[in-house]
């Protein structure tokens, strides 16, 4: 190794991450190591004429947890598999940990652990051997540790039990448990993992979060994409949000969802009276429903709205502000629910 | 795992052994032959030479000679009935015009395609197996498949021969005798020449297999390929074009059963099943490494 890693030189995020859909970075000649994932202008158009990818500037910053968000047919998977070099981009450059991808393919792949659009797993081969038929796929894999590596990512996923079994006899949630085992046979400096918690239970999901945790804390960065919010909200530091091939917005999950702003809520047996103060006291877009008044928070220090409402003989049984989920910043960006396909 | 030990391995990884590579080769070799398919296509080959040995036996079992007139049936079928060693040619004759070519073009048509079917291409070119090395492993595998299947044709024909007929010293095409261990050399020396015979439909297989995401087409296409081919080289009027079809030279392993051995289209074969190979291995080779794998 001739130069530091973008992973050993840079442990915390950056907070270059943070310009919220700003299209057009004049930095296209980007110092090695700004993002484990770096793209600019990449674009895919297929043959059929159709813009899957239209000039994404993406930055996954080195140790985040990054989110890849989008209704399905956004472009997520096609980026995926030009981040991967499965598929040329038809202009626009990506680098993966700091080496152009597909050019770079050999040096980049074998420290990258990957999940694409589901698992692929041959049937006709037992689970363990399905892993070893992967592990002997990368020329870098020590075949001396290979049975112990093996088998320590069918541990690791909770799969050891079942290793000897036919993969064809394996549910849709042991698959995607052996996919995820794929992608953890060497240690990795990136996992990309496409909807990883497809076809799992609940229990399934929840283990996976918390592996997806456990890797991120090892300093691996994870790069999940997903069509379920409350999923990337719960695991994620940072995320993108694509609609229809294009980057909406990227940024640190609280500064996403701080785009979008709370609500004020006053919980209160007078929701009429409630609601006259709190316009008196500049709370906008005020909605009073039974005992529920909520508004959009005023500038002043909200103690103060509370004392006024207070003494205004309003009773006050709750007063609060909802922090706006990632639901809403993703309404507020699209202008649209979030379950539209592209 | 902490940082440190992330490291060491890491430092591991920049150095691997070039032999670790062959992995995959290995990998490959031990997953086709495992496979159901392959041991079934294996199977039906096995079947060919004890079909064609018992058929002669209960023909020939009045003492007459094999076949009316001696002018129909597969090349040597008259001399098995003297020796058993002749079903082994026999045999070979009968499987290389259909049966050998068909499930060679079912492995090297699956050989890409079905990979991409079943959505394994995309992980084993993250693994990463590159792109020009899974394409030679597979047509290595292919290869040896061939030769693996020619050899099974041989040894059950020779297993069923020496069963059914009696062995010994053989008179060659040419007229003269030679010695059974001399006669044995050259089975096994007409059995490599079969082998490698199959090496065009090896490489035009492999180039149809990279041309699509179905592995039961690319299997098809080659099949139907195949069949085209044998008929257009029965048809008199394109014997311009015949000697560049793939299986024109085929039948010429037959004359390593001359002395002295005749060897003028044998070469004219190898030569052609090189230049298949060559065409059709670039033309896999150019498509395969620039291709956008969607499945």
């Amino acid at each position: 190794m001739d130069r530091p890693s973008a992973t050993e030189r840079q442990p915390e995020a950056p907070e270059n991450a943070g310009a919220l859909g700003d299209a057009g970075n004049p930095e296209a000649d980007a110092p090695v190591g700004a993002g484990v994932i770096d793209t600019h202008g990449l674009t895919k158009r297929y043959r059929g004429g159709q813009l899957a990818v239209d000039g994404l500037d993406l930055t996954v910053p080195a140790g985040s947890v990054f989110g890849f968000l989008g209704p399905n047919g956004s472009g997520k998977t096609t980026t995926i598999r030009m981040l991967m070099g499965l598929i040329a981009p038809t202009s626009g450059t990506a680098r993966v940990l700091g080496h152009p991808m597909p050019r770079a393919s050999r040096v980049v792949l074998p420290q990258v652990g990957a999940l694409i659009e589901g698992p692929a797993l041959y049937g006709f081969l037992s689970g363990r051997d399905n892993l070893l038929r992967y592990d002997a796929a990368d020329p870098t894999a020590d075949p001396r540790t290979r049975r112990a590596r093996v088998e320590a990512a069918l541990d690791r996923v909770g799969l050891a039990a079942a290793a000897a079994k036919k993969a064809k006899a394996y549910s849709l949630g042991m698959k995607q448990r052996l996919g995820l085992a794929a992608a953890l046979l060497q240690p990795r400096k990136l996992l990309v993992l496409d909807e990883p918690t497809n076809g799992l239970d609940p229990q399934g999901m929840r283990e996976i979060r918390t592996l997806v945790r456990e890797l991120a804390e090892d300093g691996t960065t994870v790069f999940l994409s997903s069509h379920l919010l409350d999923e990337i909200e719960q695991v994620c530091t940072h995320a993108a949000v694509m609609a229809q091939g294009r980057l909406i917005a990227q940024g640190a999950v609280a500064d996403l969802a701080a785009g979008a702003r709370g609500r004020l809520v006053v919980i209160t047996p007078d929701p009429g009276e409630a609601a006259r103060v709190l316009k008196e006291q500049g709370v906008a877009d005020v909605v009073a429903a039974e005992d529920r008044v909520t508004g959009e928070p005023p500038e002043r220090d909200l103690a103060d709205v509370n004392a006024a409402l207070v003494t205004a003989g309003v009773r006050v049984r709750g007063f609060t502000v909802e922090r706006a989920s990632l639901e809403d910043a993703f309404m507020a960006l699209t202008g649209e629910g979030f379950d539209v396909a592209g | 795992m902490s940082r440190a030990d992330l490291a060491v391995v890491d430092t591991a990884a920049v150095r691997p052994n070039p032999v670790w590579s062959l992995g995959l080769l290995r990998s490959e070799f031990v997953t086709t032959f495992r496979r159901w398919r392959t041991l079934a296509l294996l199977g039906v080959l096995a079947a060919v030479p004890v079909l064609v040995g018992v058929s002669v036996r209960i023909e020939t079992r009045g003492g007459g000679q094999a076949g009316p007139g001696g002018g129909a049936g597969p090349a040597f079928i008259t001399q098995v009935t003297n020796n058993g060693l002749f079903l082994v040619f026999t045999a070979l004759a009968a499987t290389l015009p259909f049966f050998l070519p068909m499930a060679v073009g079912v492995v090297a048509g699956d050989a890409i395609a079905g990979e991409a079917d079943a959505g394994t291409l995309r992980y084993l070119l993250v693994a990463p197996a590159g792109r020009t090395r899974l394409l030679l492993t597979k047509y290595a595998t292919t290869m040896a498949f061939c030769l693996v299947a020619t050899l099974v044709v041989a040894a059950s024909a020779l297993a069923v021969g020496a069963l059914l007929f009696p062995l010994g010293d053989l008179t060659t095409i040419s007229g003269t005798r030679i010695s059974f261990a001399d006669g044995l050399g050259r089975a096994l020396l007409i059995a490599l020449a079969v082998a490698l015979s199959l090496a065009g439909v090896a490489a035009l297989g492999l180039f149809v297999s990279t041309l699509t995401n179905s592995g039961i087409a690319a299997m098809a296409t080659t099949v139907g390929l195949l069949i085209t081919v044998q008929i257009l080289d029965q048809i008199p009027q394109l014997h311009a074009l015949q000697p560049y079809l793939f299986s024109h030279y085929w039948l010429s392993f037959a004359d390593l059963i001359r002395d002295p051995v005749y060897w003028d289209d044998l070469v004219k074969n190898l030569e052609l099943q090189a230049l298949y190979t060559a065409v059709f291995g670039s033309a896999a080779w150019a498509r395969f490494t620039t291709r956008d794998i969607t499945a």
